[in-house]
């Protein structure tokens, strides 16, 4: 295949799942389903599109959805912030000395293995249930893979390079600002992305629990449940979801900026 | 020895035992002048790559004495260990930033020593961007801005194909002639070590003593036409023999 082709079929074939999608719903809402059935499980398309994204009114429609998009939104890329920068933090600490690694490896762990709502009371008891507790959750599920990834990021630096270094006898603070840190930059990279989708689905489901405050998506979608408003809650997962795919396109992306001249992964991120 | 003023390297009587008990090198003593260039070669295992660690301080002794001013040491390993993340530029400064030179000096010294090895047109690309051979060329250069008294090299040429070995060794020599740093060079071939060196040091296995020691007699600068002289020849087939010594 030539090369142009190879591109155009990039382009046309998930377009062609697209389509594919769209068929098989609108043959579920039109002929498996009758008109009651369908308006409460599976509203066609089109109806999704009017009613949840093209509707302009304060309660109704897109607002509500996206005003609740950039609470849950500004809970998760915090909450990201906040795990990025104590999670490297932890890593370099471990990274410093091996016995730190193994005071502290166990309990990143503990905190990876321990399911988020297991958890919920917890943090319902100590933080309220506030934008707080959504933050806290958030952190909670996006740490762990900073850590690991960049603990295996800042280990994994080649050994030569390391005698280099030791015989320039450059201290601790030199070797990890000139040689670890952006040695380990592409595992950063790959445990941010994962810690990113992380936040989302911890911010989202820190919007079930901890309810006061601001409405963010995850409460939006359940009042929708509950009162019955499927073409919106269709429209909300949708945004939600396109929520996710923006921040894994746009850590990509930043990687692609911070590690292109010399890691070939990032000629391969979309 | 250690008293001569000239020597840049000074090892004497070094052992080196493994933790496990196994011995690596045993005994062997040898200095390095400026404006010398003294080879190891040897079987595979009989410790030259260790003697060169333990002569950068890389890796102690078990007994002996090393004596080397190791601000002045510029070690080129097997691989080129460039940052991949660094320019050409970049990393030829690397040392020079980790020896705390500062501000113009080390630019003009980045600047000569990229000069010295002819990279001026490719400063700015990455490493991943160049050949093997110009690899190796950056991490001479990067050593080369701290204008070493000594130089180790760890089977420096071994990954690259034969005109270029041929080609690098050259220009090793023209910058040897041009700064005058002394050499200790540890090779797998026999013709390389010839032709670059004043004298080899052959070395046999389990443990490593220096067997055999066999002076160099050409003078410097040398023309790549050596190669084919025919007591060049006589010499490589001298050092082979020794060689094969140790094997049997």
């Amino acid at each position: 295949m030539s090369k142009k082709t190879l591109r155009i079929g990039r382009v046309i074939s998930p377009i062609v799942t697209f389509g594919l999608v769209l068929s098989i719903w609108y043959f579920i809402s039109y002929v498996v389903m009758n008109a009651n059935r369908r308006s409460v499980a599976l509203p066609a398309p089109h109806d999704v599109l009017r009613q949840g994204f093209f509707t302009w009114q304060h309660n109704r429609g897109i607002q509500p959805i996206v005003r609740a998009m950039l609470v849950t939104g500004r809970v998760a890329i915090v909450g990201l912030l906040i795990a990025t920068i104590l999670g490297l933090l932890i890593a370099i600490v471990m990274n410093f000395a091996k016995p730190l690694e193994w005071s502290l490896y166990p309990y990143a762990v503990i905190v990876q293995t321990l399911p988020i709502l297991a958890l919920v009371p917890i943090i319902k008891i100590w933080f309220g249930a506030n934008l707080t507790s959504r933050t806290v959750a958030c952190v909670l599920v996006a740490i762990f893979p900073i850590i690991t990834n960049a603990l295996f990021g800042l280990q994994s630096t080649d050994r030569s390079l390391h005698e280099l270094f030791s015989l320039h006898k450059a201290s601790k603070f030199t070797r990890l600002r000139k040689l670890e840190f952006p040695s380990a930059l592409p595992a950063i990279f790959i445990g941010l992305r994962i810690a990113a989708g992380g936040s989302v689905i911890g911010a989202i489901v820190g919007d079930f629990f901890f309810r006061q405050g601001a409405i963010g998506i995850g409460r939006l979608i359940d009042n929708y449940q509950k009162e019955g408003r499927t073409t919106e809650l269709f429209a909300a997962a949708i945004v939600s979801s396109l929520f996710g795919v923006a921040i894994f396109i746009g850590f990509g992306f930043l990687s692609k900026v911070a590690i292109r001249h010399w890691h070939d992964s990032a000629t391969q991120v979309p | 020895m250690a008293s001569d003023p000239n020597n840049v390297l000074s090892l004497e009587h070094i052992t080196k035992t493994f933790p496990n008990g196994a011995p690596v090198i045993s005994d062997v003593s040898l200095t390095v002048k400026r404006g010398e260039v003294v080879s190891i070669v040897g079987p595979s295992g009989c410790g030259k790559s260790t003697l060169l660690r333990i002569a950068a301080r890389l890796e102690p002794q078990t007994t002996g004495a090393c004596t080397v001013d190791t601000h002045g040491i510029g070690y080129v390993f097997q691989d080129p260990t460039l940052l991949p993340w660094r320019s050409v530029r970049a990393n030829v400064a690397l040392l020079a930033e980790l020896q705390h030179l500062e501000g113009t000096m080390m630019q003009t010294r980045v600047d000569e020593a990229i000069a010295l090895v002819g990279l001026q047109d490719h400063q700015d690309k990455y490493p991943r961007q160049l050949s093997g051979g110009m690899r190796m060329r950056v991490s001479l250069a990067r050593s080369l801005v701290l204008r070493p008294q000594l130089f180790l090299f760890d089977e420096p040429f071994s990954a690259l194909d034969e005109i270029n070995r041929q080609r690098l060794n050259d220009e090793l020599l023209r910058l040897f002639e041009h700064q005058q740093f002394g050499v200790l060079f540890v090779t797998h071939s026999v013709t390389e070590a010839v032709y670059l060196s004043s004298k080899i040091h052959v070395m046999s296995a389990r443990p490593g003593v220096i067997s055999r020691t066999i002076e160099i007699p050409f003078g410097y600068p040398r023309e790549a036409d050596l190669r084919f002289d025919s007591s060049f020849g006589q010499h490589a087939l001298e050092v082979s023999h020794a060689l094969r010594e140790t094997e049997s």
